[in-house]
């Protein structure tokens, strides 16, 4: 009889980290790779970026998944896991027996719950076809407007304005990439004005009209914005309707211990978005991390324990790290600036963009933000790490003949 | 080993110099500096590196 196969649901990031680090870790035996996507994995930050600009192609964002010796299920798709037979259904009714499983489902867009959700032209952005299918739109030279100022929002607006298209950002809260904290978002919210996006906070969406196709969005405040392209940017939820009635812990996502296994089966584990585990940073919180720092090192750290007794795996504890580009420029972050509760300007250019804020959580420092500033964000991801106090940081940064801005400004902020 | 990096693609993500401090290494330019001739004793470093850099701009050629 042959071996039953390690089976991995979701063909993208986390799921070819997985497979990848089995394989180095020496894993023989057979691997399935189970894929709704027609595409081999590809890497999904230039799809609101390059690739939607024009400057990127479908080709430049291969992650190399043909040269991995697994076996690739594309284009179908897992309907159901039955953990007490070992064994997933696909759509069409084949069950696949695994030895061990890896859910590597990602999460799916939120899609815009109110009237006119069935127009053309609203569109929510995860795919490469969703990506090559906006850019399209984009070359049609539409007015743009993205519903919701997060990452994806502000970075789908940033590109639309370098291609010269009109841009209306909406969003409820007061300023955009909340989870930033308030200093990242007033700067975000500035840099966005001053590129000529019509940015309206402060308000909610209560309908996308049109006839047909979206022709406008009728935000809260009554006032209406007139568009031919609707993004919807509310953020993502995690991908687990095929663990239901599975008997599998969920929310958030599947809920994994340290180690990234479930916590309801030994042989089930999870990475990337779609996973939730008890955070060392958030004082244990269970948290889910969409990002793609977390995607490989939840995917290496995954694959490895899959091969492993449950009591000899090793925990996912990588400090997390993500960017976005809006611009030119990058923000990027160190540790978890959600959940933290109070944010600090500790340098910054004066009249330039380059800074850095960290946020701390009951006075240690939780993550820092840099803004065009990698090698500084160095600096305070060493201090995130060692859990230093803003006090320590503030001393330490007396010392910092490198901080960024007058050394004066830089402490007293 | 040799460590190759892609300067058209790299874009001083700093994501090598926190897997591979002994490799790589952004410069108070914030370009990217690194070791081209690596000993074998931080191939899983530099092959960490590789995975981590979202440029995909790292190679490894032995
Ligand atoms: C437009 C965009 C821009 C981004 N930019 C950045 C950025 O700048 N920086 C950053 O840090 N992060 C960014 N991210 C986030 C990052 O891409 C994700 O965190 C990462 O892709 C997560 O990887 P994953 O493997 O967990 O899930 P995913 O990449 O979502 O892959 C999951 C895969 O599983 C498949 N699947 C789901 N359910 C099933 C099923 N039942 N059966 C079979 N297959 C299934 C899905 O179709 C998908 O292919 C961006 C994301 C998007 C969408
Ligand atoms: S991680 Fe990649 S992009 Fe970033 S500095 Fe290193 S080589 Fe360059």
């Amino acid at each position: 009889m042959t071996p039953r196969p390690i089976v991995i649901v979701g063909a993208s990031l986390a799921g070819m980290r997985a497979a990848k680090a089995m394989r180095a870790a020496g894993e023989e035996g057979p691997i399935v790779v189970v894929g709704d996507e027609a595409h081999l994995p590809y890497t999904r930050p230039p799809l609101s970026k390059g690739l939607l600009e024009g400057s990127e192609t479908p080709e430049s964002t291969d992650l190399g998944g043909a040269d991995l010796d697994v076996e690739w299920r594309l284009g179908e798709r897992v309907d159901q896991v039955d953990s007490i037979g070992h064994e997933v259904v696909l759509a069409d009714g084949e069950r696949v027996p695994y030895r061990r499983l890896l859910v590597a489902t990602g999460s799916r867009p939120r899609h815009w719950p109110g009237p006119g959700a069935d127009l053309e032209g609203l569109v929510t952005l995860r795919t490469l076809d969703d990506a090559l299918a906006l850019r399209e739109r984009f070359d049609q030279g539409p007015r743009v407007a993205a519903i919701g100022a997060g990452f994806i929002g502000c970075e789908v607006a940033a590109t639309a304005r370098a291609l010269g298209l009109d841009v209306t950002v909406i969003d409820i809260a007061d300023r955009p990439m909340t989870a930033f904290g308030p200093d990242i978002g007033a700067w975000v919210a500035s840099l966005h004005r001053s590129h000529g996006v019509d940015l309206r906070l402060g308000t909610g969406v209560s309908a996308v009209e049109g006839d047909g196709r979206v022709e406008a969005i009728v935000l809260d405040d009554g006032s209406r914005v007139e568009t031919d392209v609707a993004v919807v940017a509310l953020g993502a939820v995690p991908e687990t309707g095929l663990l239901e009635g599975s008997g599998l812990a969920l929310g958030p996502g599947l809920r994994c211990d340290a180690t990234l296994t479930s916590v309801s089966d030994p042989d089930v584990l999870a990475a990337g978005d779609v996973a939730s585990w008890p955070h060392p940073l958030a004082d244990g919180d269970q948290l889910r991390v969409e990002h793609w720092a977390n995607a490989v090192e939840g995917g290496r750290v995954a694959g490895r324990n899959m091969l492993l007794e449950p009591e000899k795996r090793r925990p996912h504890d990588a400090l997390p790290s993500m960017w976005s580009d809006q611009y030119g420029l990058r923000i990027q972050v160190a540790g978890l600036p959600s959940g933290s509760d109070s944010s600090h300007v500790l340098e910054v250019e004066p009249d330039g963009d380059r800074r850095v804020v960290a946020c701390s959580r009951s006075g240690r420092v939780s993550a820092a933000i840099a803004v065009a500033a990698p090698r500084r964000l160095g600096w305070y991801r060493q201090h995130v790490e060692r859990g230093s106090s803003l006090h320590e940081v503030r001393a330490a940064l007396e010392e910092q003949d490198e901080a960024i801005g007058p050394p004066a400004q830089a402490v007293s902020a | 080993m040799k460590v190759l990096v892609d300067m058209n693609l790299c874009q001083s993500h700093g994501e090598c110099a926190v897997v591979a401090p002994e490799v790589f290494e952004l410069g108070d330019d914030d370009v990217l500096r690194w070791e081209e001739d690596v000993g074998e004793e931080l191939r899983e470093k530099v092959e960490e590196a590789v995975e981590r850099c979202p440029m995909m701009a790292i190679r490894i050629e032995d």
